[in-house]
């Protein structure tokens, strides 16, 4: 057994933490949570640079062709440093559904710009409350033309292109979802951004009217490539949970250590270094557990839908408690603006609400374990 | 980032699974696998006579203490192999319960403190379960504050005379051996003024008196010395250097407790997947399901939390204080669990003999957790074992550190 990366993919985490500790520092998050930008630029050229965006792209279609084990390495290292780019919505989402269902040429034409950074990718799934489900998907195509309405879509306003969710038959079953991609500077579309509760990624609503779109994969099987493209992002989405879990622990250990209370660090006391404690276990159970789904995803497991809901559940549970409680530990400072926690609270809060809520997920996991107990 | 065995694991692994096919008591192993904390019942057999018979064959053939050299009656496997066994023993671990603070905590210290034909004459029995052993630690003023215990021991010639009491010796009143920390200068501060001994249990002036539990069972008991010898040949490290034997002791604990403590979880969801509720399905109902996904999600967290530390083992690495979650996670997890098990059988929960759902599995399991949040270490010494050894944080304020044991004081409220 081993159960851990490897050097060589630990080498490429101590790269990427370097990389994002200089191009990445909170100034830039903010720049773009203050709307100063959409997304961060330089940044992404220098992520495409580095060979990060490809890097689970095959090399016959311009990426690194490494795998997804070094794709999970660099999205943990993501997470910590919040990057305020595109990633999750081009890389875990559509790279991976054109890697899963996309034709040849689809691949050809859109998976080498996305290594080289120079497209960006979404999917528009949701279409306003609720939970990923075939019935929740609305959106009409016919005759290659789609119209409805996709909110919230992550990156939507800034995306090159959209792998799109659309209705295509009536059955009231899975099969009546097939999946269609949209080359965002065609016309019939439009973007409106959305206030959202981290704008150091954005969301958008997208309006379709007669927009022309090219169909992914075959029609009728939208909804099976659809939560296979879940399970995988669920995994890395994890990952980059359990990496902003980490900052935020490691910010709350580094404050309570320096400042001082009632003539002692707060550290010493034993309310905050329980509460530490308990941030530090629920980040490590959140790790294992995607240590698990990383297995799965790399080795393409049939227990990855298991594997993925266990991690994505623990991931969003360790993220969003030691996001809180990073706050709780800074005291009146955490609260303010100036400083850095509310980034990783609001990141926490919005991830948790990206590719199902955590009810979905609940639901996918028990549905698993029942299945495999029937067996 | 795999599960695989290497060749010669894959080999040790065959090898191991074989054997206990052909050997293991496979009478018992729907009883023992169908076990849960708090009550492991076989019927019509003694479980320590099963448990002494097949730890005496493990032995026989190599099996038992894989860990520990040949000569003190182990097989000088690896830590790798060591867990490749666990696994492959399966239910049939759940009888060494009965050896696992002599194996875990009792052995190692020995083998770490007395001479060595100590170790070729006590090691040996231990490993095959012949002998048992049990840990004199605790005392009514000394639990999480070990170094606050009591119980003197003064030298006369060759010779260690003991008086006081123990408390909570689990197993005390079928042990043949313990060891046990003394207080031997009450003058100095209270970790610079402990002995460490191992002693007979049978010994002249010891008296075991079994404690009734909060649970209705009796695992652990009151140990009383009155006027107990000792042989100073039986002292485990230098006079006055208890502590650090103890530390020893103690270390050793938390990797034979840590791995593989019961959660509830595999029992609860097994409990959900046949149970109807009014309307329907228990797995069909949302609260349910939140709440199996919850724990579903910590259990499998522990487990591969603990094949991460099996990784850092199979690389020689020693696991370190990380490794105090487990039993902090699983602890209150059985609790909850249970409780919520009783929960979803309504009012007949409150039943617990043989009318009750499962013959009171969850009944038997919700009186006996508690013990696990408070046996070796409670959740709140793991919470500081985390904070400050591995998060780094300062360590807790101790106003009786420097200050000569008997003027620290007795009372809280005076
Ligand atoms: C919304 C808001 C409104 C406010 N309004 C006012 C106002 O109108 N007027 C005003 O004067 N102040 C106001 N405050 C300030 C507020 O009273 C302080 O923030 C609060 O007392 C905590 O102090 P601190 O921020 O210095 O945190 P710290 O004292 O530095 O605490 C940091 C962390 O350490 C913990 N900690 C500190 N000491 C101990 C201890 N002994 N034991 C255990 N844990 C400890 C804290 O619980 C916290 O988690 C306001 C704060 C907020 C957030
Ligand atoms: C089932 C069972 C089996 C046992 N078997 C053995 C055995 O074989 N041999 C043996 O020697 N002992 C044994 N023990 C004893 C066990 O090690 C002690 O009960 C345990 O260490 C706690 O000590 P205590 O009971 O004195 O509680 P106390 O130390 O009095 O603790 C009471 C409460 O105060 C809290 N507390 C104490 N100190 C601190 C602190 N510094 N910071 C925060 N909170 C604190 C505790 O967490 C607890 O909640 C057993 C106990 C049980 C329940």
């Amino acid at each position: 057994m081993n159960f851990d990366f490897s050097d060589d993919q630990k080498q490429l985490r101590d790269q990427a933490r370097k990389f994002l500790a200089e191009k990445c520092p909170p100034k830039a998050v903010r720049a773009v949570l203050e709307g100063k930008a959409a997304y961060d630029r330089e940044l992404w050229k220098g992520l495409a640079e580095m060979g990060f965006l490809g890097v689970a792209i095959p090399e016959g279609y311009g990426g690194a062709g490494a795998g997804h084990l070094e794709l999970c390495v660099i999205a943990e290292e993501m997470g910590r440093a919040l990057a305020p780019v595109p990633f999750s919505s081009t890389v875990y989402l559509a790279a991976e559904a054109l890697l899963l269902a996309g034709s040849d040429g689809q691949k050809k034409q859109w998976l080498p710009k996305i290594a080289a950074g120079e497209a960006i990718g979404t999917l528009a799934l949701f279409e306003g409350k609720g939970n990923p489900s075939p019935q929740g998907v609305k959106l009409a195509a016919s005759g290659g033309m789609l119209n409805g309405v996709k909110k919230p879509v992550p990156d939507g306003a800034i995306a090159d292109f959209a792998i799109v969710a659309a209705r295509t038959g009536s059955s009231g079953r899975e099969t009546d979802v097939s999946l269609f991609l949209v080359d965002m500077k065609g016309g019939g579309v439009e973007a409106k951004v959305l206030t959202n509760l981290d704008p150091s990624r954005e969301q958008a609503e997208l309006t379709f009217r007669n927009c022309k779109a090219e169909p992914l994969g075959p029609a009728s099987e939208g909804w099976s490539i659809l939560t296979r493209v879940l399970d995988r992002a669920a995994v890395l989405t994890a990952f980059e949970q359990v990496g902003g879990a980490d900052r935020a622990l490691e910010m709350g250990r580094d404050y309570a250590l320096d400042r001082i209370a009632f003539g002692r660090p707060i550290g010493s006391f034993q309310a905050v270094k329980h509460m530490l404690a308990d941030m530090y276990v629920a980040a490590t159970l959140a790790r294992s557990n995607c240590y698990y789904g990383a297995w799965a995803l790399s080795t393409n497991a049939s227990e990855l839908p298991e594997a993925a809901a266990a991690a994505r559940i623990s991931a969003t549970q360790a993220f969003h408690h030691c996001a809180k409680n990073n706050i709780q530990v800074h005291g009146g400072m955490g609260f303010t603006w100036e400083f850095d926690c509310h980034l990783y609270y609001r990141r926490a809060g919005a991830l948790a609400l990206s590719l199902g809520s955590q009810s979905y997920w609940e639901d996918a996991l028990i549905d698993c374990m029942r299945k495999k107990n029937a067996a | 980032m795999n599960f695989d065995d290497t060749p010669q694991e894959a080999a040790f692994r065959e090898q191991a699974r074989a054997w206990i096919a052909a050997n293991a008591p496979k009478q018992y192993e729907e009883e023992l696998r169908k076990a849960s904390l708090g009550r492991t019942q076989l019927k019509g057999a003694n479980v320590l006579d099963v448990a002494k018979a097949w730890q005496k064959k493990k032995a026989d053939s190599g099996w038992a203490c894989l860990h520990w050299p040949k000569e003190y009656g182990g097989r000088g496997a690896s830590p790798i192999e060591r867990v490749i066994w666990q696994q492959e023993e399966g239910a049939f671990g759940k009888l060494s319960a009965m050896f696992i603070i002599g194996h875990g905590m009792c052995g190692p210290t020995m083998m770490a403190f007395a001479a060595e034909d100590q170790k070729r004459k006590y090691l040996p029995p231990l490993a095959s379960g012949e002998k048992i052993w049990c840990q004199l630690f605790s005392e009514p003023a000394g639990g999480s504050d070990v170094a606050g215990l009591r119980t003197r021991a003064e030298r006369q010639g060759d010779d260690w005379i003991v008086n006081g009491q123990k408390i909570w010796t689990s197993g005390a009143h079928y042990s043949d051996y313990g060891i046990l920390l003394t207080r031997t200068d009450p003058t100095v501060p209270k970790h610079k003024g402990l002995t460490m001994f191992f002693l007979d249990m049978k010994s002249k002036g010891v008296e075991i008196k079994p404690i009734k539990q909060a649970n209705g069972q009796s695992e652990f008991n009151e140990v009383y010395f009155t006027d107990v010898k000792i042989p100073d040949s039986q002292r485990l490290g230098a006079v006055n250097d208890g502590w650090n034997v103890a530390l020893t002791t103690l270390m050793n604990e938390r990797m034979s407790i840590g791995a593989g403590v019961a959660t509830g979880f595999p029992e609860l969801f097994e409990f959900c997947s046949g149970l109807m509720l009014d309307d329907g399905p228990a797995l069909d109902d949302r609260n349910v399901r939140a709440r199996l996904a919850n724990w579903a999600v910590k259990a499998s967290g522990l487990k591969h939390t603990s094949f991460r530390a099996i990784s850092a083992l199979s690389r020689g690495e020693r696991p370190g204080p990380e490794n105090s979650i487990g039993k902090l996670v699983a602890g209150s997890m059985i609790q909850e669990i249970a409780m919520y098990a009783l929960d979803l059988e309504g009012a007949a929960g409150v039943l617990s003999g043989p009318e009750a759902e499962l013959a009171g599995k969850f009944q038997a399991m919700l009186l006996r957790a508690p013990g696990t949040r408070v046996e070796g270490g409670t959740d709140e010494i793991m919470r500081n074992i985390i904070a400050e050894r591995v998060l780094g944080l300062p360590g807790d304020v101790r106003v009786d550190k420097d200050v000569p044991f008997n003027q620290v004081p007795t009372k809280g409220r005076a």
